[in-house]
């Protein structure tokens, strides 16, 4: 897969734009993915993922080939989130969490037009609890619990995304983790 | 009784998967030891385990063509490469035409001298042409060895052939606008002519 994607990667240097597609198919999901659970509404996450590829595009001569693209790529679209969320204003941020609950709009909606078996009603409400209270984590903590838990990736390389020591991201874990614990735990 | 945080900072190693063997050992009897950490230790699992539970999103349909869509637009030699490679038959059918019909490469050195196509509200000041201010000019314009300045409208498709174009904030063009600067871009300008003429399915390729 690496191999793959350094190929089409040289293919988009040399100039041919077609190859970027097939990159943007491979990481689309990871990265919206990483924008949603990040600021918590699909309209923000598509916007976010959009412009993440797009600087991926523009500067791609930047890359730097020794390296896993897969980390340059969520490096520039956390920082994007990470920029976004400080922007927010408290107004703006408090839409953002009545948006970011758009799941429970589909619960509603589920809810009132087809009978779903118990067990489905459940898991939504629970999906949205744990959404809800990723996104009431502080920035610091939101993306490393985001990148680890939902994104899967290693501590290594949330620490290479990050551009913070291995320490640095292990504390932000154990925090956001005894956070989210504690919210969590009657659910 | 109140633990040590050392247990919970040897619960966060397991949770990590970086814990010692011997730590583990003394995590694990004193899990079975006392039931706060217990507790505390089952609650971080079923936490990660909620959160990791969280169905995976899948980007928006057409997420990739509307990415492709808003790229800046790519150099006009790759475009041309990929055509070739596309339609191979048709790029070797023009070719042939155009290596037969018209001398290229002679034209092209030959043709140095400053011309312009003719209509008759384009201000000629020397090498330069003028699409004036508030003027339409209809039809194509060929500008071959000058400049070109659009302050105007044109009302047809630009060429500059070996020249440059200026396009004023209030400049119009309602065709296309091609320049044509290399002996390259030059054959390639001619194979497209007669690709046009050849087979009407000439709408890749180019940009
Ligand atoms: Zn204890």
């Amino acid at each position: 897969m690496e191999a793959l994607i350094k190929k089409r990667i040289k293919q988009v240097i040399k100039g041919d734009q077609d190859a970027f597609a097939e990159i943007v198919e491979i990481y689309s999901n990871g990265i919206y993915q990483l924008g949603f659970r990040m600021l918590g509404n699909r309209h923000e996450a598509e916007d976010i993922a959009q412009e993440a590829f797009i600087r991926a595009y523009v500067n791609i001569k930047s890359f730097n080939q020794d390296l896993k693209f897969s980390t340059w790529l969520y490096r520039i679209a956390t920082n994007l989130c990470i920029d976004r969320i400080r922007k927010k204003k408290p107004d703006y941020y408090l839409d953002a969490e009545v948006s970011g609950t758009d799941g429970l709009t589909m619960y509603s909606q589920l809810a009132s037009n087809s009978p779903l078996p118990e067990k489905e009603l459940e898991s939504l409400e629970l999906q949205e609890s744990v959404q809800k209270e990723i996104l009431k984590l502080p920035e610091k903590y939101r993306s490393v619990i985001v990148l680890k838990y939902i994104e899967e990736l290693s501590l290594n390389e949330i620490s290479e995304i990050l551009d913070l020591p291995l320490g640095t991201v292990k504390t932000r874990i154990h925090r956001g983790r005894e956070a989210l614990r504690q919210q969590l735990r009657y659910v | 009784m109140k633990c040590d945080e050392e247990i919970v900072e040897l619960m966060h190693e397991y949770l990590d998967d970086e814990i010692e063997p011997q730590n583990e050992m003394i995590l694990r009897d004193h899990l079975k030891s006392c039931k706060e950490c217990e507790t505390i230790f089952n609650e971080f699992k079923k936490t990660i385990a909620v959160v990791k539970g969280t169905s995976r999103m899948q980007s928006p349909p057409n997420f990739t063509a509307k990415v492709m869509a808003s790229l800046p637009k790519e150099r006009k030699k790759v475009g041309m490469q990929r055509w070739l490679r596309n339609h191979p038959l048709i790029a070797a059918a023009s070719l042939f035409l155009v290596l037969m019909t018209g001398s290229v490469f002679s034209t092209w050195n030959q043709e140095r001298e400053f011309s312009v196509s003719k209509q008759e509200n384009l201000v000629i000041q020397n090498d330069t042409v003028i699409v004036p201010e508030g003027e339409v000019v209809k039809g194509d314009v060929v500008v071959r060895n000058g400049v070109l300045k659009i302050e105007g409208e044109v009302q047809g498709d630009v060429t500059i052939i070996n020249g440059e174009k200026y396009l004023a904030s209030a400049g119009h063009v309602t065709g296309q606008i091609e320049e044509v600067n290399e002996v390259f871009d030059w054959i390639w300008y001619h194979m497209k002519r007669i690709a046009f003429e050849v087979v009407d399915i000439f709408n890749e390729g180019e940009e």
